[in-house]
């Protein structure tokens, strides 16, 4: 592309804010779409909270704090992963993303939008998610800075490289109708293997090593770090957090995302030029 | 500006074993309303998408506003306004939070409060797109098209599903637009569309350009046969005629003055695409490639 005469045109940063802007809004008032991305999470967190969530699984660690820490690194993949990979096709199909293509804005400018949108429903999920654990399971609030510090980098590079993996995958459904069929096994297979409904450490080796090579296992873990005392550290094999290799393997999910989304990504369906 | 806005030499494009375009040669004076007639699956989506940097092409040169549509960039795509066929999008977004957000993708739009009065929506401008009828749903997409102040302004089928009414302040709108010195390839299957608002028409057939002209002057209509009729003693007389003057000049003397029941009719334009179009404007040249 080359990039004449583009002095005068707004720039990508103020683009991309409107776009921020107008997919929020779209966001939210597609009421039955939002709704279920914030209940949903929520409705697991009652059902898992009132079966086990009074027992302990270490030692004065509930099942319930467990969980929640499991849920937050599933609402990464939740709003970033699974909303983009659905609702991409749906946009491709209904003539979005060719109108977009059509105007001067900047394909980095819709990405921002997309990234900005998924930041804010995080941000949103995630606060109703630990408010309804506090209140009704007595989930307990990360106590240091550190604890706090490593909750904002994990969702961060969870967020970007599940944003920029849901944008490739958007590619994979062939209509719009079809992408949650597709799109919500994966998404469940990951949650059980990655220990977020069981405890990980409990789960068959083989399971352990599968969930190893994807980003929710290593984000869950960085999750419970924050949520979960020093003590519980030690049930896992290594005996520790492994925080080292979770940053490096969530960084290098950003990369592989990255490569995908630019090699893959498209704006019209396929077999349309 | 001796360069013409658009200028289309051969180009080709080729879908499995299918010619969807197979040669087809045009040029858009600045200024001018250029209108793509044809049966559907002839190739004018195809062009008009090669064009507005949609598809490639296989053989052939192609310039719009200058530059090879092919290597399309932001200040281009900043200079042409693209009105596509069948969107379904925004639905969630009102009039004007749509046609307010687009404003903003531009160095110098135009007012959005005009805009959405020119298209006619401004009783609708709070409502959600969703909730638009098929004409205002089109309505929309020209307010979006024109938003950024175009030089050149692209309309697939723009009125289709239009009631007469629609259509005709639809017309309305797009003569304003080519007052103001806006270029318009349209694209359309209403022969009344492209005679009323288009300074030249195209007939496209089977990917090629079977006939280019004014559509006065399409196909040699100037030159066809007339058919002049009138009544002589309450029976219906016709005679069909290259001189229908002449024949008139005569009958009136014939009768002494008026001529009772007189019609001339030169062809209808109708008449000329039928021809030239031939077998391709039955019904089993549908399913167009688009």
């Amino acid at each position: 592309m080359t990039m004449t005469e583009v002095r005068g045109l707004p720039s990508t940063a103020a683009i991309g804010r409107a776009r921020v802007t107008i997919e929020l809004k779209q966001f939210f008032r597609d009421r039955n779409s939002a709704l279920w991305n914030f209940a949903f999470p929520v409705i697991l967190l009652v059902i898992f909270g009132s079966v086990f969530g009074g027992q302990d699984i270490a030692p004065g660690i509930t099942f319930a704090q467990y969980f929640v820490a499991g849920m937050i690194a599933s609402g990464v993949l939740y709003t970033s992963f699974q909303n983009l990979a659905i609702a991409i096709p749906l946009e491709r199909e209904d003539g979005t993303l060719k109108r977009l293509q059509g105007t001067p804005m900047p394909k980095a400018a819709y990405f921002i939008g997309k990234i900005g949108t998924v930041v804010v429903v995080y941000v949103a999920q995630v606060t109703i998610l630990t408010a309804v654990g506090i209140v009704f399971y007595g989930v307990s609030m990360p106590s240091t800075a550190t604890q706090w510090f490593t909750f904002v980098w994990a969702s961060v590079l969870g967020l970007v490289s599940c944003t920029l993996l849901g944008i490739a995958f958007s590619v994979v459904p062939r209509t719009g109708r079809g992408a949650s069929a597709i799109v919500s096994p994966i998404v469940l297979v990951l949650q059980f293997t990655s220990g977020v409904f069981f405890v990980f450490d409990q789960l068959p080796h083989w399971m352990q090593v599968f969930s190893s090579l994807f980003p929710l296992k290593w984000l869950a873990q960085a999750m419970r770090s924050v949520f979960l005392p020093e003590s519980a550290a030690a049930m896992g094999a290594s005996g520790t957090w492994e925080l080292g290799m979770c940053a490096l393997v969530l960084a290098i999910w950003c990369v592989i995302g990255l490569v995908l989304a630019l090699v893959y990504f498209r704006w019209t369906p396929r077999g349309s030029d | 500006m001796s360069e013409p806005a658009v200028a289309v030499s051969d180009v080709r494009k080729r879908y499995g074993d299918l010619w969807a375009l197979d040669g087809i040669t045009f040029d858009i004076a600045h200024g001018e309303c250029f209108a793509l007639l044809g049966p559907n699956g002839a190739g004018k989506t195809t062009v008009t998408e090669i064009l507005e940097g949609y598809r490639g092409r296989d053989a052939g040169d192609a310039s719009v506003l200058g530059v090879d549509p092919a290597h399309a960039d932001r200040g281009w795509k900043a200079q042409l306004g693209i009105v596509l066929q069948s969107d379904r999008d925004l639905g969630d977004l009102s009039v004007e939070e749509a046609v307010r957000h687009f404003a903003s993708y531009y160095r110098d739009p135009r007012d959005v409060d005009e805009v959405i009065e020119a298209v006619g929506l401004s009783p609708k401008r709070t409502a959600r797109n969703e909730r638009l009828s098929g004409g205002q749903r089109r309505r929309l997409d020209v307010a979006l098209g024109i938003i950024g102040r175009p030089r050149l302004l692209f309309l697939d089928e723009p009125t289709t599903g239009f009631d007469p009414e629609a259509r005709r302040d639809f017309w309305t709108l797009i003569d304003r637009l080519k007052a103001e010195g806006t270029t318009i390839l349209l694209t359309t299957h209403y022969l009344e569309e492209a005679e009323h608002l288009a300074d030249r028409v195209a007939v496209v057939s089977r990917g090629r350009v079977v006939a280019c002209d004014t559509p006065s002057r399409l196909g040699g209509r100037q030159r066809g046969h007339s058919v002049v009729s009138w009544v002589v003693d309450g029976v219906p007389a016709s005679e069909v005629t290259d001189t229908p003057t002449h024949l008139v000049a005569e009958l009136s003397q014939r009768f002494g003055g008026e001529v009772p029941g007189l019609t001339v009719s030169r062809p209808r334009l109708e008449d000329i695409y039928l021809q030239l179009v031939g077998d391709d404007a039955g019904p089993a040249a549908t399913g167009d490639a688009q």
